[in-house]
């Protein structure tokens, strides 16, 4: 079989969190039980092959703890703001459809810049473009040009957040050299 | 009992009472949003959105009342596990509903996607119209 093998180094974020998921579904975190899981994890996945993720390799704890804490409060903001727009505007809320060009290439930093955005303020993935990395999006109560610019912007700094945390040197590179700009 | 501890028992349950009203709200956010929106794509809005936090709060509130602390690891992955499933879902239907044209024009505002389809079509369009000529030619 002409399989891409894969290092234990790219493999270890998907065993541990495997190990976590066992423990936290038996409720049981006692070494026996933990090893018990890491040997099931080690045959799963190497039973059940995925393609590997590419990941960076660097993941920065202090960008990430502030991200996931205004994450939290900004699902509250939207779900406040989406529940505010069901009960008033209803039928009469206007939308558009805008095109976000991220910057990153990476698979994973698309897929989470998409989660993050289908998750915060009025925003959905309606369509992904992989070859141009560009995500279109489902802007609800977006119906001027401005807002439009808004939304784009955000998501870009969005995608700032998520390369400071996990993305490559490179891109961690082009941010900087934005931010100076 | 010492009385401190029933002050911690006030707090905590005042916490999580508050927290389990607010997320059926939040579901019941979601359920009005269903009804009252237009069209597909905000409906995906409110399907994804405050159910989410919704179930944040219940499944916060389920941990403060439980008071040990194996439960929350398992409440943990649940959220986290709905919060990657969640935008998936809605994605594809957003996608699916978006491509076999299930939406309404004249709620939108700007369309940047359109333009793209459009392109996309014509330029598929003009490769099966060369394909033909290019069969008709060569074919041997």
């Amino acid at each position: 079989m002409s399989r891409r093998r894969i290092s234990l180094r790219q493999e270890l974020p998907l065993l541990v969190w495997l190990v976590i998921v066992w423990g936290a579904l038996w409720q049981d975190f006692s070494p026996g039980s933990l090893l018990f899981g890491a040997l099931l994890a080690v045959l799963v996945a190497r039973m059940f092959y995925l393609p590997p993720v590419e990941v960076s390799g660097r993941f920065n704890i202090l960008h990430a703890v502030p991200f996931a804490l205004r994450f939290l409060g900004r699902v509250a903001a939207a779900s406040v703001e989406v529940m505010y727009l069901a009960a008033v505007r209803g039928p009469r809320v206007i939308s558009s459809v805008v095109a976000v060009p991220l910057r990153s290439h990476q698979d994973l930093m698309v897929t989470a810049t998409g989660h993050v955005i289908s998750l915060i303020p009025g925003s959905l993935v309606v369509e992904v473009d992989r070859s141009t990395s560009t995500l279109y999006l489902h802007g609800l109560n977006v119906s001027s040009p401005e807002e439009v610019e808004n939304l784009r912007r955000e998501v870009r700094s969005i995608e700032a957040g998520l390369i400071r945390i996990m993305g490559s040197r490179e891109e961690l590179e082009a941010i900087r050299q934005e931010a100076a700009a | 009992m010492n009385p401190e501890a029933s002050v911690v028992d006030n707090v905590i349950d005042t916490v999580s009472a508050v927290f389990l009203v607010v997320g059926a709200l939040m579901s019941l956010a979601a359920a009005v949003g269903l009804l009252r929106f237009p069209d597909l794509l905000s409906r995906m809005h409110a399907a994804t959105k405050p159910q989410v936090l919704g179930l944040f709060l219940l499944l916060a509130a389920i941990g403060l009342q439980m008071r040990t602390w194996w439960v929350w690891p398992a409440l943990l992955v649940a959220w986290i596990f709905q919060l990657l499933t969640v935008p998936v879902s809605a994605h594809m239907v957003g996608r699916a509903g978006y491509r076999t044209k299930h939406l309404h024009r004249e709620l939108l505002s700007s369309d940047e996607l359109d333009a793209v389809v459009q392109k996309a079509a014509q330029s598929a369009r003009d490769d099966s119209s060369r394909d033909e000529a290019d069969d008709g030619g060569r074919r041997d």
